[in-house]
């Protein structure tokens, strides 16, 4: 095999640089140049673009043989997040059902920025968080579950995980990550729910069922569940329309990604963001408070609390917290750090 | 069949939502199958176990295969999305009946071994990433994702492929390459088969004939 595992910064022209910075020149081809064939974008310069190494880099990596199990018991809960059901994760999720391509894949929002780019002021919760508390919050929304306590073995082989996929990548970088996050297609003026649920029968019901339930099999997972008990729950960064259509276009159908027009991905997108799903933990028993408190940083990218055209339904406006339960102590997000800090914006 | 799941609580839009492929609507009958396979039998063998030719075409595995999949593929030979020459005179004896008859003949039929594993260590591993976790940087997803856990198939859709023949599955991999076979949904299979080299092809199919087509 090529060995295609680099890191490396697109260096501008006017930047003199440091040949070993600039190029992928030692290289046959450019990292990535699968994806550009298929149309994602070439990395633009003055990204960063890194390739996180693999598994099988792992096997042959000069680390300590605990550290290697312990990153490859991470690969193991991201891949497959089942395994803690009923104890942290109480729907249909895995990590790897939206982190493609186990948390290495461009525009499928790769996991390694987080390792790099933490602690850092986080918007959503407005206070500095650590990568154990990122992860907390994906625990928390899209596995609709009860993290792993800061610090267990179950946590830390998922930070470890993380970091290994940083392997080589600058801490703190100036440069924008290539192929970060979700990136959404350019929003239409119209958005359909209607086209949206063709579409969906359409392009996504074989794998993910008319109802969205997701597809199983003698009761093994195989394909997600986009929304209902088994999904995310309504705090999740996928119930924002713009997430859920960047991820809809970069990734889906599965296989075929860029497939969809823009149009085509955000209408699914809305379509799929105005179904129920658990409730989102901050709720307070009042749709509306809600709304207000989490609103500016959150939900004005989500169809929380709005009317469904079709039916009038009132979205979220509900306490079902899915398989978690109401024994289950949802987990506390959001706690507020550092209240005294004087900072200038 | 295809297991759904019940959403609990929120009790909304339940549809029915299966559907999938045409012509599942005619029942087959097993023992009217068996007859109707009289014409099967030389290439599939009595016990429905094909056989594995390597370098020529090799007859799939149909024993243990779920009904309505076959019933699928067999309309779809006639049709002609899925080219299949030297299957045609015999599809083209079978009503709409008989292909639901032979389908659920087969379909009951205990799973045989496969052939064609037999390969070196390196080819094998190879063969079992990409079933089990694709090669995302040439963007081959995993089989699995697809033929779910154990590549043993989920629903009428995914058909299952753990156990096959290695020469029927890398037929049928070139033949989704080159465009003889497209009458998968959505062109899952299509997109997939075209990124794929020959020696993934040849590795990832000597690996599922070496594993178990069912759990039991």
């Amino acid at each position: 095999m090529i060995n295609r595992r680099k890191m490396l910064v697109l260096a501008g022209a006017t930047l003199a640089a440091g040949a070993s910075l600039i190029a992928w020149a030692e290289t046959d081809g450019h990292p990535y140049d699968t994806l550009v064939e298929m149309g994602y974008p070439a990395p633009q310069e003055g990204e960063l673009v890194h390739v996180p190494p693999t598994m099988a880099d792992l096997e042959a990596a000069d680390m300590k043989p605990q550290a290697k199990a312990v990153i490859r018991r991470g690969y193991d809960l991201f891949t497959n997040t089942q395994q803690l059901r009923g104890k942290n994760v109480f729907n249909d999720m895995n990590c790897s059902s939206c982190h493609l391509g186990e948390g290495r894949q461009p525009f499928s929002a790769p996991v390694w920025p987080a390792a790099v780019t933490l602690p850092d002021f986080r918007g959503k919760n407005q206070h500095v968080n650590n990568l154990e508390e990122r992860i907390a919050g994906c625990f928390a929304y899209s596995m609709n579950g009860t993290p792993p306590a800061y610090g267990s073995d179950d946590m830390l082989a998922l930070s470890a995980y993380h970091r290994w996929l940083a392997k080589g990548a600058p801490v703190y970088p100036d440069q924008p990550i290539y192929g970060r996050g979700f990136p959404a297609p350019e929003r239409p003026d119209e958005l359909s729910y209607a086209n949206g649920e063709q579409l969906f029968v359409d392009n996504c019901a074989v794998c993910h069922s008319e109802d969205g339930s997701g597809l199983y099999q003698d009761g093994e997972y195989v394909f997600p569940a986009t929304w209902g008990d088994g999904s995310n729950n309504w705090g999740a960064g996928i119930v924002r329309t713009h997430t859920a259509a960047g991820f809809i276009k970069n990734n889906m159908p599965l296989g075929q990604p860029l497939s969809l027009s823009d149009q085509e991905a955000w209408d699914i997108a809305y379509y799929m963001t105005r179904q129920e799903r658990p409730q989102d933990p901050r709720y307070t028993g009042s749709v509306d408070e809600v709304v207000e408190k989490f609103g500016p940083t959150f939900h004005k990218h989500s169809s929380y609390g709005q009317e469904r055209e079709v039916d009038g339904h009132r979205l979220a406006d509900h306490a079902n917290w899915g398989e978690k339960g109401d024994e289950v102590e949802p987990w506390n997000v959001g706690v507020p750090r550092f209240e005294s800090l004087d900072v200038e914006e | 069949m295809t297991s759904k799941r019940i959403l609990g609580g929120l009790g909304l839009l339940l549809g029915a939502g299966l559907a999938s492929g045409q012509a599942v609507a005619i029942e087959g009958d097993a023992e009217r199958g068996e007859a109707a396979a009289g014409t099967c039998v030389a290439c599939h063998q009595a016990d429905g176990g094909g056989m594995n030719i390597p370098g020529g075409e090799s007859w799939p595995r149909l024993a243990g295969l779920d009904a309505d999949y076959m019933v699928k593929q067999l309309h779809d030979v006639k049709q002609g999305s899925r080219e299949a020459p030297t299957m045609m005179p015999f599809v083209d004896g079978l009503d709409d009946q008989q292909i639901a008859d032979v389908s659920a003949y087969y379909s009951q039929l205990p799973v045989t071994d496969a052939e064609g594993g037999d390969v070196d260590a390196e080819m094998l591993a190879r063969g079992e990433q990409i079933a089990l976790r694709g090669d995302w940087d040439e963007y081959i997803v995993s089989c699995k994702s697809c033929h779910g856990p154990g590549n043993q198939g989920v629903g009428s859709t995914f058909p299952g492929i753990a156990g096959q023949h290695a020469g029927y599955i890398e037929n049928q991999l070139h033949a989704w390459q080159e465009g003889r076979r497209a009458n998968d949904p959505q062109n899952l299979m299509g997109a997939i088969a075209k990124r794929m080299s020959d020696e993934d092809i040849s590795a990832v199919a000597a690996w599922l004939s070496s594993q178990p087509a069912t759990d039991e």
